[in-house]
């Protein structure tokens, strides 16, 4: 973990209510695909963790969706304005650790953490496909940039009013080494049709760095901090509780 | 070069600045931002007979200037603490650490405070019984006197070590709950603990915790921390460690002017993982600008 203070350098929109801000900065402590920044807004108390899309030597990518007063906030800054941020938090997903075919699954604000990987698998000489799920048409974004890559993209809409009907499952075979990231329900689904895999989880969080036990899970190996052991869990050691959330009660 | 040093009964601290419990974990992964030894000393996860998981998600919401939380006590048990992860913060801190103790009977205080007793690596024993995040326990001990004395001599009857208790501010009269402990034999008090709080989602109409209630805390509470620690100071004799909101090193001689002995940041740590450090090496300046040349002469000075 570092603390750096980067630059914006772009801030736009990429449908209605999600953006891109790219920052320019130190980015040596961030060491695999998954990690996270938190960051530090004007007049916020706590931080607020924003998975890394992509980054490089030079700076990073954050997809972001406008959810609360922290997001609405971070829509409004403009290139040049200074981001102060703790940087390369989390474990991230183990690209070694994956086999040569992966299936990449990104529900909504889930997506951006599979582009990074889905680059590191391919430079590690994998084939990872790509299913990617929206509420709707108008929601849709990356497709393209993961296209680009010359990955297979498969887009899911909720409503049906583009690519397969259906949630991102639709599109699943059944017993695929997945890769997931996205909303807990879409997690849980995906986890009973894969045979393996990494998920990405998420949570409120206190500091982002380990120490409150704010975002603590239970999982088969015992309690984890999603912010530190996390945010990806292995397909073995997560443990769905009664109400379908890896969420428990004592 | 001014004096820093304090002293909290037996514990001599290099400086007055302590971690909070709860906002550290077992002090050993800030090692990876700085070297813990420039701090006082540091409080201990609070730690139960039995291992505890704590409260379900969500744990955590945000408020102006502070956070609620209900984390519910997570700890591995008194015995892992002082198995596992005691050993790893020797490896990287050399001075006393404060063992947090929290219990759901009497007998739990007291089972904890004698193992602790005999570890060298514990200087002193803060007994919190003012958590708000666990039911039949923690705070429910800390909001009468009576119960807040007996646990005070169960403790002191199985330790050697400084007994401090470490009381809740979500009480109508702290300086009573104080004195019943100072009574009992406390050698201190640590105050205060979070305020029960609240936050609801407009969106879900339902409470952000899950657990519904949590203790707030953060700079927002620094006013209300400094009007107990005064109370409390012109209550009894004995030193106190006072906390909440504290942020500066300007914030740490006014909590000394209340009346504290020595001072505890909590969730400034967990925005700032620096914070500690940053007050320790602004203290002086700051010692300067107001004429102290020995920390422990404004203890009480505001009185």
């Amino acid at each position: 973990m570092k603390q750096v203070t980067y630059t914006i350098s772009e801030n736009k929109p990429l449908t209605a209510d999600v953006f891109r801000m790219t920052l320019s900065g130190d980015t040596s402590a961030i060491t695999a695909p998954g990690q996270f920044v938190n960051l530090k807004l004007d007049g916020l108390f706590l931080r607020r963790p924003i998975s890394v899309c992509d980054w490089d030597a030079d700076g990073l990518t954050l997809i972001y969706k406008v959810v609360g007063k922290g997001t609405e906030q971070m829509s409004r800054m403009e290139p040049g304005e200074a981001l102060e941020s703790l940087t390369g938090l989390g474990n991230g997903y183990d690209v070694a650790a994956c086999p040569n075919n992966p299936v990449l699954v990104g529900g909504g604000v889930g997506v951006p953490p599979l582009y990074g990987l889905a680059k590191r698998l391919l430079a590690a000489g994998k084939k990872p496909s790509v299913i990617l799920g929206f509420n709707t048409a108008e929601e849709i974004f990356y497709d393209m940039t993961f296209a680009a890559l010359g990955v297979n993209v498969t887009v899911t809409t909720a409503d049906g009013t583009a690519g397969v009907k259906g949630f991102v499952t639709q599109a699943m075979q059944g017993g695929e080494y997945v890769c997931a990231c996205g909303p807990e329900p879409m997690l849980k689904a995906v986890h009973t049709l894969a045979s393996g895999g990494q998920f990405s989880f998420e949570a409120r969080m206190g500091c982002g760095f380990g120490a409150c036990m704010g975002c603590s899970c239970q999982t088969i190996a015992g309690p984890k901090r999603i912010c530190k052991e996390g945010p990806v869990m292995r397909y073995e050691e997560i443990l769905w509780q009664k109400d379908k959330s890896i969420r428990s009660e004592e | 070069m001014p004096n820093t040093s304090v002293t909290l009964s037996t514990l001599r601290l290099d400086n007055p600045v302590i971690p909070a419990s709860g906002t550290f974990g077992f002090g050993y992964e800030f090692a990876e931002f700085y070297d813990l030894n420039i701090l006082g000393s540091i409080s201990l996860k609070g730690t139960t007979k039995e291992p505890r998981y704590g409260n379900p998600l969500p744990r955590i919401a945000e408020c102006t200037d502070g956070l609620i939380n209900s984390v519910g006590l997570q700890n591995p048990g008194v015995h892992a603490v002082i198995d596992e992860e005691l050993p790893k913060l020797e490896a990287v801190f050399h001075k006393p650490a404060i063992a947090n103790i929290s219990g759901f009977s009497i007998e739990d205080y007291a089972y904890c405070a004698e193992l602790f007793d005999a570890d060298p690596r514990i200087g002193l024993l803060e007994i919190n019984v003012s958590c708000p995040n666990v039911h039949n326990g923690g705070m429910s001990f800390g909001t009468q006197p009576e119960s807040a004395a007996a646990v005070t001599k169960a403790v002191k009857a199985v330790t050697k070590k400084p007994v401090f208790l470490k009381l809740t501010p979500n009480v109508t009269d702290i300086a009573s709950v104080a004195k019943a402990c100072a009574d009992a034999g406390a050698d201190g008090i640590s105050l205060i603990n979070t305020l029960l709080g609240m936050r609801i989602d407009l969106k879900r109409r339902a409470p952000v915790i899950a657990n519904k209630m949590g203790g707030f805390s953060g700079r927002a509470i620094l006013p209300v921390a400094l009007r107990m620690v005064w109370q409390v100071y012109e209550a009894v004799d004995i030193p106190i460690i006072g906390m909440g909101g504290v942020a500066s090193a300007e914030d740490v001689i006014e909590m000394m002017l209340a009346g504290a002995t020595a001072v505890q940041v909590g969730a400034e740590n967990l925005v700032n993982p620096w914070a500690c450090p940053q007050i320790i090496e602004a203290l002086p300046a700051a010692m300067e600008k107001y004429g102290i040349e020995n920390l422990k002469d404004i203890i009480g000075g505001a009185h």
